[in-house]
């Protein structure tokens, strides 16, 4: 449980840390949180050369709501922050119902939401939210920034699509033009288990009409799974039994899940539409009682 | 602290570059030369002798390691040692005082909240966490801050009573925190 | 004016704990807080392979790394014999790798550097070449025609099957059979699970050649036996090795065995001439030490139709894993899973059982379940749920028509233990009113119509707790007495060793406890102390909850001792004449003048001032005792789950647990130890275990696969107590450690069935994981959990 050797550098600034990724020529890995990067070097499953440390530089810890509703957040908000956060819960549901179910309460304090998204572990709670949310990551290199779509983001497991020399310093979520709805259910036996299944369901609601549904499951693929377009056809929809259930059938279908230990293909299947039924039910009980 | 005799260490064969800390332990500033890789948990071990603080497993999962770091609690198996320089760390050895326990470690023993003790500082802290952030918190509070601890000894009941005991008193002792 | 004995922290007190005050302000020693002078470390490279020839180790890439002092391989060590040891069990086991690795995670290389990070360095650059060989996981598979010779090191052994056994009447048996008017059979596994404490297994050994004596802290549950052990295997003389067991964060077991690091670490320590800590990680812990379990069951009752059991016949298969290394009692191949159904009056029974060979860790008795014990009482419920169901009659009803009733102690069952004493129908009544049984059945229809699946689940049993009389209990020949030591100094003080050795039972505090019962000397007065072999008198250690039984009643028995003798200092001190001598509390007084007396106090200090003629001055004694008998606690646990249907995750919505352990030391500490037992059940019952794919890969190695549950999903239990003492302990005490996690995982396995009982599905193996319950639900089936699985 000892990491091998590496350099350290712990720069003060973007710039300066940009500068040292882009001299490492891809032999540097960034220290954020550190709650997946730290147990990978223990293991030796990581053994970068140098290890570049972003939490002195000032100014990232921020999650904030601009005045058009877009929520961004910087490189170094902690997973504690948006669980006690006290914006996103009415405006950023997805988000707020998954921020309690990432690992356990004391890696929350210093894991990262950008962090964990870059991380890219199919597993991975935040990167499933992102999906569904039609999230983007900002990417800061030598010349200067660029937003990535989340679509595009991950392209495998423990891969995503920065250049060697970038860092991610901020994700954005755009606003929901209509009314924020949505929810997260994770299968864990326990807490901080990896997920049997993970959905994560996100509504733009104009009153009882879906204007746009967003999905993306976690823990049923090799990568995280983006069921975006198997969940629009609730789109321009009222929230039925009926349209539910056909939008569970399409999202399961999406699913790519595993026979292993933790349940068969087919069971984690079925969980992923039980969750989307469940999710959507909340949604549609809650629309009744405000109505 | 002495300057009768301090042996100076042969430098390693391998040119090793070390990185010079300072890390506020317990409230009082600790420096030292040290490799980026040691963990914290090893420099409050090893390097300080603060034994308190313990490893149980490989995968950050047990929580045996907690500490407070500009207090919240973290593993400090998970958090490489450079990490916390120019940071506060608390380890149970900064908890209650010469005199006096926390309330918090009198709630322990009051409510046999611990039996083998090895669990017990990380989990100690982490309530210390909590009650700092909440306190009057209600049994599911306390159960789930407290997950990310592991004990095998006690079931838990106790160190749930142990908690709330000890909240009881310090919102007597504090009631304008209440 | 005989002293309150709850005030002076006496029996009955829940008198808070003295260790306490040390572990909450993180002074604890545990052995890795140990630091000695230039001290070295130690880590083990261990095998990513399950079966595997080593053809070659190259290991100078290591010795190259500059803080390397010493890299040893198999053959350094058999060089010096060391390359292998004996186990507890008669059999011997690697200590590094020579020919063959057996098991994935088996010990190949060692490093000692100057510290751990280097030799974990140095570790990482030797170089391993294997040729893999088939791979067996289950015992089926061992049993195979074709199936790989796992222990070719060994003479005579010609298939991986390691012992038949059998214990009872088979004739009487097969008659019993062929009378039933049902018989009644189920088949399930019991996995593979690891007690895991929170600290792994460590050592440091240090050899002082110049005094020849060698010294090792060892995370050991009897340092006692270590030191025998020693002394055999490094050819050390006894007297000249000392182990040191300090403060251990948790054994259940895990901590009994002699591990290859150990051994190594004393080797390296002899040729470094330092120091040699060792310190496994818990990937190592898990994947390569003690663990529980792993035994399948083939269990048939034979009934009649009114609900009497008739006959029991029990077939058991025990997956050993590559060495054959339990700890337990030589006459009992199987441990004591014959002390299951003892608490039923059971006319006929009939044990068989085989052991076999794996590519899996060593082991197999361990995590608090008192030799076996677990197994016999889970197979024990699940046979009887089974019954019950098969006759179509309520369970609690079952259980009560061939409960042994308070009558018939002492009872002899069919396996020819003796049960004493106990009061099982009002256990169980009250566990069944606490969980509102009466009214349970038309709740749980009511619930079911509306989509919702309840179920209660009951576990009865007593079982065997406090090895054990020397007639028949003995471990690599040494019988299982016990040891207490009390030495009381001229303030009335005291210091009290004994041959046990606390893991967090909390011995500092309920020792001085049973003394301060026995002399009216405050608790707190006493200091107690275990686990340094040069200072504590010889035990057999802290396992299989045999510590009250056996040594607690030492502590009685040495206290009375002491008392006898004061008794006669007394009478010196009032010139009365011994016949004239009453006792109560903490003084003796004269018959007939109660106001007339001396303290035990005063009779202390008299020991060293003021002695009749011709008596020894001091005050301290020993006593080494020999258990007549086992004790025999019951248990009622009744769990109370619901069942999601839609995705097979299931809650504890209440559990009960009455247990009936005769005369409570300490009454905090024993409801500890019964939460603490139930949570482990509720672990296995529902998340942990260790399981393999088809390549003898190791599921289970660390904890984000070996699955603890956290506060968060651990239920909450209300606790209920009956006391029935045990009538040949001194203090009427049985044991409690283990009771909890023995009958505890049969009540949720029982109270899940119950609520799909409906789909016809009789058996879920452990752990009852959602998927596992949801497939159940489904199709109706059975669910079995024998590995290999496919891994994620």
């Amino acid at each position: 449980m000892y990491p091998s050797r590496f350099a350290y550098e712990a720069p003060k600034s973007l710039e300066e840390a940009i500068g040292l990724l882009n001299a490492s020529g891809g032999e540097a890995k960034i220290l954020a949180g550190g709650q997946s990067l730290v147990p990978m070097l223990k293991l030796r499953f990581a053994a970068p050369e140098q290890i570049i440390d972003i939490n002195n530089i000032p100014g990232l810890e921020y999650h904030r709501i601009d005045p058009d509703g877009t929520l961004r957040i910087g490189a170094l908000c902690r997973h504690e922050d948006l669980e006690f956060s006290t914006i996103i819960q009415d405006t950023f549901p997805t988000l707020a119902g998954a921020a309690s179910l990432v690992a356990d309460p004391i890696v929350r304090t210093r894991g990262t939401f950008v962090g964990s998204v870059c991380h890219a572990d199919p597993q991975g709670d935040w990167a499933a939210t992102m999906i569904a949310l039609n999230g983007r990551i900002v990417a800061q290199g030598p010349k200067g920034r660029r937003e990535i779509a989340m679509k595009d983001f991950v392209l495998g497991p423990f891969t995503n699509a920065l250049a060697f020399n970038e860092i991610a310093v901020e994700a954005i979520i755009p606003p929901a033009t209509g009314t924020a709805r949505g929810g997260y259910l994770k299968l864990e036996r326990r807490v901080g288990d990896f997920a049997t299944a993970s959905v994560a369901v996100a509504l733009d609601m104009d009153g009882d009409k879906v204007l746009r549904a967003g999905c993306a499951l976690a823990g049923v693929g090799g990568k995280t799974i983006d069921a975006n377009a198997a969940i629009s056809v609730l789109n321009g929809q009222t929230l039925t039994e009926a349209s539910i259930a056909a939008a569970a059938d399409a999202v399961a279908e999406a699913a790519d899940p595993r026979t292993d230990h933790r349940g068969s293909a087919d069971y984690k299947r079925h969980i992923v539409k039980t969750f989307v039924i469940r999710i959507l039910t909340g949604i549609a009980r809650s629309e009744q009682k405000a109505a | 602290m002495t300057s009768l005799f301090d042996e100076v260490q042969p430098a390693p064969a391998a040119d090793v570059p070390t990185r010079r800390v300072t890390i506020n332990v317990n409230g009082t500033p600790r420096t030292a030369d040290i490799e980026p890789r040691l963990l914290l948990t090893h420099m409050l071990r090893q390097g300080l002798k603060l034994t308190g603080t313990h490893n149980g497993c490989d995968t950050s999962n047990c929580g045996t390691c907690t500490v407070l770091f500009d207090g919240r609690p973290i593993k400090s198996c998970s958090m490489l040692a450079v990490q916390a320089d120019g940071h506060n760390v608390e380890t149970v050895e900064g908890m209650g005082s010469a005199s006096e326990l926390h309330p918090i470690q009198e709630g322990f023993k009051q409510e046999h909240g611990l039996q083998c003790g090895y669990c017990t500082p990380g989990m100690m802290l982490a309530a210390k966490a909590l009650l700092a952030r909440n306190a009057n918190p209600t049994e599911d509070d306390v159960r789930w801050a407290l997950s990310g601890n592991l004990c095998r000894c006690t079931g838990y009941q106790n160190i749930v009573k142990a908690v709330l005991w000890a909240a009881e008193k310090m919102r007597a002792q504090n009631p304008q925190e209440a | 004016m005989a002293l309150d004995e709850l005030k002076i922290g006496g029996m009955g007190a829940s008198r808070r704990r003295v260790e306490d005050n040390r572990f909450i302000r993180g002074r604890g020693q545990y052995v890795d807080d140990v630091v000695l002078p230039g001290m070295l470390h130690m880590e083990i490279l261990r095998s990513p392979v399950a079966h595997a020839r080593i053809k070659s180790i190259d290991t100078s890439a290591a010795w190259d790394i500059p803080g390397v002092r010493l890299v040893l391989t198999g053959e350094t060590m058999a060089a010096r014999n060391l390359a292998w040891m004996p186990t507890l069990s008669y059999d011997t086991q690697a200590v590094l790798a020579t020919d063959k690795v057996r098991f994935q995670g088996q010990e190949v290389a060692a490093v000692i550097a100057d510290d751990v990070y280097i030799a974990k360095d140095a570790c990482s650059k030797i170089v391993v070449e294997y040729e893999q060989l088939p791979v067996i996981v289950n015992p089926i598979q061992a049993q195979a025609a074709d199936a790989p010779l796992i222990r070719d090191d060994k003479e005579n052994q010609p298939t991986n099957k390691i012992f038949d056994w059998e214990i009872g009447d088979k004739a009487a048996t097969d008659k019993a059979f062929a009378e039933a008017d049902v018989v009644s059979t189920i088949d399930l596994h019991y996995p593979r699970s690891h007690p895991s404490p929170m600290e792994n297994c460590g050592s440091i050994a240090d050899y002082d050649r110049a005094t020849g004596k060698l010294t090792v802290y060892l995370t050991s549950q009897a340092p006692h036996i270590v030191r025998a052990a020693v002394a055999m295997v490094a050819e050390l003389p006894e007297h000249m090795i000392r182990i040191i067991s300090p403060d251990l964060g948790g054994g259940f077991g895990n901590k009994v065995p002699i591990y290859p690091g150990y051994v190594i670490s004393i080797l390296a320590s002899i040729l470094t001439e330092r120091p040699v800590k060792w310190i496994e990680d818990n990937t190592g812990n898990l994947i390569s030490t003690g663990f529980g379990r792993d035994v399948y069951l083939q269990g048939q009752m034979a009934l009649r139709k009114d609900g009497k059991i008739m006959g029991m016949r029990m077939h058991t298969i025990s997956d050993h894993g590559a060495f054959y290394a339990d700890a337990q009692p030589t006459k009992f191949k199987i441990g004591l899973m014959h002390s299951t159904f003892a608490c039923y009056d059971v006319p006929a029974a009939h044990l068989t059982s085989e052991g076999w060979y794996t590519n899996k860790a060593p082991g197999g008795v361990a995590y608090r379940c008192s030799f076996r014990v677990t197994e016999a009482m889970f197979f024990q419920e699940r046979m009887v749920q089974a019954a019950a169901d098969d006759l179509g009659m309520d369970q609690a009803e079952f259980r009560k028509i061939n409960l042994v009733k308070d009558d018939m102690f002492p009872y002899r069952t069919a396996f020819g233990f003796l049960t004493d004493s106990g009061q099982y129908g009002k256990c169980l009544d009250i566990a069944l009113e606490a969980i509102g049984y009466s009214t349970f059945k038309q709740e749980q229809e009511e619930a079911r119509k509306r989509g919702k699946l309840l179920g209660i689940g009951i576990s009865t049993m007593t079982e065997p707790l406090g090895a054990g009389n020397s007639r028949e209990y003995d471990i690599i020949g040494i019988k299982m007495f016990d040891s207490a030591e009390l030495r009381v100094h001229m303030t009335g003080k005291a210091i009290l060793r004994t041959g046990a050795k606390t893991q967090g039972q909390g011995h500092e505090t309920t020792w001085a406890q049973i003394v301060a019962h026995e002399l009216g000397i405050p608790a707190d007065d006493i200091v107690v102390e275990e686990g340094d072999t040069d200072t504590a008198p010889f035990g057999m250690g802290t396992y299989a909850s045999r510590s009250t039984p056996v040594a607690g009643a030492a502590v009685a028995m040495v206290a009375r001792k002491i008392r006898a003798k004061a008794r006669k200092i007394a009478a010196h001190l009032l010139e009365v004449s011994e016949e004239d001598i009453e006792w109560e509390l903490g003084r003796f007084y004269v018959r007939g003048n109660q106001e007339r007396g001396v303290t035990i106090q005063d009779c202390a200090l008299a020991a060293y001032s003021n002695v009749p003629d011709g008596m020894e001055p001091g005050l301290e004694n020993n006593a080494y005792y020999d258990p007549p008998n086992l004790t025999w606690p019951f248990a009622a646990y009744v769990c109370k789950v619901e069942v999601d249907a839609e995705t097979g995750v299931w809650d504890v919505v209440k559990f009960v647990a009455v247990d009936d352990c005769g005369v409570r030391i300490n009454p905090m500490v024993v409801e500890g130890q019964i939460m603490g037992g139930l949570t482990e059940a509720y672990a296995m019952a529902s998340m942990q275990y260790i399981t393999f794919d088809e390549e003898g890969n190791c599921i289970g190695s660390n904890y984000m696969d070996y699955l603890l549950p956290t506060a968060w999903e651990t239920p909450g239990y209300e606790l209920h107590e009956v006391v029935t003492p045990c009538p040949h302990h001194p203090i009427g005490a049985k044991g409690i450690g283990e009771c909890a996690t023995v009958g505890g995982p049969a009540a949720f396995v029982n109270a899940v069935m119950d609520a799909l009982k409906h789909t016809g599905v009789r058996n879920i193996d452990m752990p009852m994981m959602p998927n596992r319950v949801y497939e159940a639900l489904t199709t109706g089936k059975d669910i079995s959990g024998m590995p290999p699985v496919m891994a994620g």
